[in-house]
């Protein structure tokens, strides 16, 4: 044994074995897993939609909590619902040159953006509207930030924010994951009395004379990039290369349940 | 060594042969995955499993393996473990596996398990191997159970997620220590923990290899 075993032909019978039993494994764990993980992917994103929306509490029936949270698809030109596959993913669509297209200018940083993007609405038991929840993202400091903002039914008020992806320093930059600065965002108006974008992170603490403190949000100490970056990419998304649109026509009380 | 009892093989790396604390390998996730007890905890799981089965594998087969391209197969092993357990942890355990990101794949690079390969695996009988990577990770884990523990409960004041310390930020007394939650902290404490391990084992303690003369009077130098 010990003579062959450094022959060329021994190498080379031995490296393939080795690689295919090795990829047999693997293949087999990642194709038999397969199921599991895209479950809990969407599980995990339907806990961050319901975080964002104030609507989560740990151990809930999330399939029972998500039959009241419809999943609409909303054209950024118009401001108008589209229907679309319901595998439409609007990440995928925004590398792909044909459904989307270069922001310009691109304050949030996500160089592109799809034609067609997805919002959540959650409804009462009523049947009212209950919660707005737009996907968001935008650039921090070292990373893109992935989130929902979360709105009252008048398209005005932000009912919550949050992110569930980001890679921003661990305390400083991170602690937009922070409950207590989540909680600021609360009760805040994305617009002025002219119609205007208005709401508004600003560095440090909101002073106590201001009057238009209802659009202001503190900003982290510690963490001035990360925070001027979430303070783009809400103006971002709720402007007018975002959801602004659509936005202003759900806030148009005679032409808010248009679904065309 | 060939001779070694099984106990021996499976107790000496806790404390007489710790792979951290002797050997100084495997630092490098000591510091990044200790932050809270419950990453450190399935941390060390997946490096036990890891380590118990690349030594026993590579082990199996190695009266077969070439010596010129033994390390790639050792890898190609090793990775295949490894990217088992990643695939687990994502089916499973997703919470936690997005808390160790990519530090579970990173259990590929830990010197410890491509260490105890090449240097035991390669030389001892099937079972030998896989008594010998079980303590390993076990010493491993010790190490990184203490480090974990002491970051989690000093930083937080919480341990495996349970209140210990009352923080102030909730009304309490303790003020968190930021520190520890910073990879530094974990160098203070693996440091520490040596320390601790050679005042109760002095053979430890390393040979200095050279001596600081005292200094010649410069009346002489000249």
């Amino acid at each position: 044994m010990a003579g062959n075993r450094d022959s060329i032909a021994n190498t080379i019978r031995v490296s393939f074995l080795v690689c295919l039993v090795c990829a047999v494994v693997v293949s087999t764990a990642s194709v038999g897993l397969r199921e599991a993980q895209h479950e809990n992917q969407m599980q995990y994103r339907q806990i961050n939609i319901l975080r964002a929306a104030g609507l989560y509490e740990p151990g809930m029936d999330l399939r029972e909590a998500f039959e009241r949270i419809e999943r609409r698809f909303v054209e950024f030109g118009t401001g108008r619902y589209v229907d679309m596959p319901t595998d439409y993913d609007p990440m995928r669509a925004a590398r792909d040159p044909a459904r989307s297209r270069a922001v310009t200018p691109d304050p949030a940083g996500i160089r592109r953006q799809p034609h067609v993007g997805e919002v959540y609405l959650a409804w009462s038991e009523a049947g009212e509207l209950e919660r707005i929840i737009l996907p968001v993202h935008g650039y921090g400091l070292w990373s893109t930030m992935y989130g929902f903002l979360a709105l009252e039914p008048d398209a005005n008020t932000v009912a919550g924010i949050g992110f569930f992806e980001h890679g921003e320093t661990p305390g400083l930059g991170g602690e937009i994951d922070n409950p207590r600065w989540q909680a600021v965002w609360e009760g805040k108006r994305l617009l002025d009395d002219d119609g205007a974008v208005a709401i508004r992170v600003i560095k440090g603490a909101v002073p106590d004379g201001a009057t238009n403190r209802e659009h202001l949000i503190d900003g982290l100490s510690g963490a001035t990039i990360t925070t001027e970056g979430v303070n783009r990419l809400v103006r971002f998304w709720v402007g007018d290369q975002g959801y602004g649109p659509y936005l202003e026509r759900l806030r148009d009380p005679y032409r808010g349940n248009d679904t065309t | 060594m060939a001779a070694a009892k099984a106990t021996e093989v499976l107790f000496q790396p806790i404390f007489n042969n710790n792979p951290i604390a002797l050997q100084i390998l495997g630092i490098c996730s000591a510091l990044a995955i200790t932050t809270t007890l419950q990453t450190t905890i399935t941390m060390c799981l997946a490096v036990i499993f890891v380590l118990t089965c690349s030594n026993f594998f590579v082990s199996l087969i190695r009266t077969h393996i070439p010596t010129n391209v033994r390390i790639i197969v050792q890898m190609t092993i090793i990775t295949s473990l490894v990217i088992l357990v990643d695939q687990v942890l994502q089916a499973y355990a997703y919470e936690i596996s997005r808390q160790l990101s990519v530090f579970v794949g990173l259990i590929i690079t830990n010197c410890i398990i491509l260490g105890r390969a090449e240097a035991f695996a390669m030389n001892n009988s099937p079972g030998m191997a896989a008594a010998d990577g079980f303590g390993n990770a076990l010493g491993y884990s010790v190490v990184l159970l203490f480090v974990g523990a002491s970051r989690e409960l000093l930083g937080s004041g919480t341990l495996a997620g349970a209140e210990i310390l009352h923080p102030v930020a909730e009304g309490g007394w303790y003020a968190p220590n930021g520190l520890m939650l910073l990879p530094p902290a974990a160098f203070f404490l693996i440091g520490a923990f040596i320390w601790l391990l050679r005042a109760w084992k002095p053979d430890q303690v390393e040979e200095p290899q050279f001596r600081i003369a005292p200094n010649s009077r410069s009346v002489e130098a000249f």
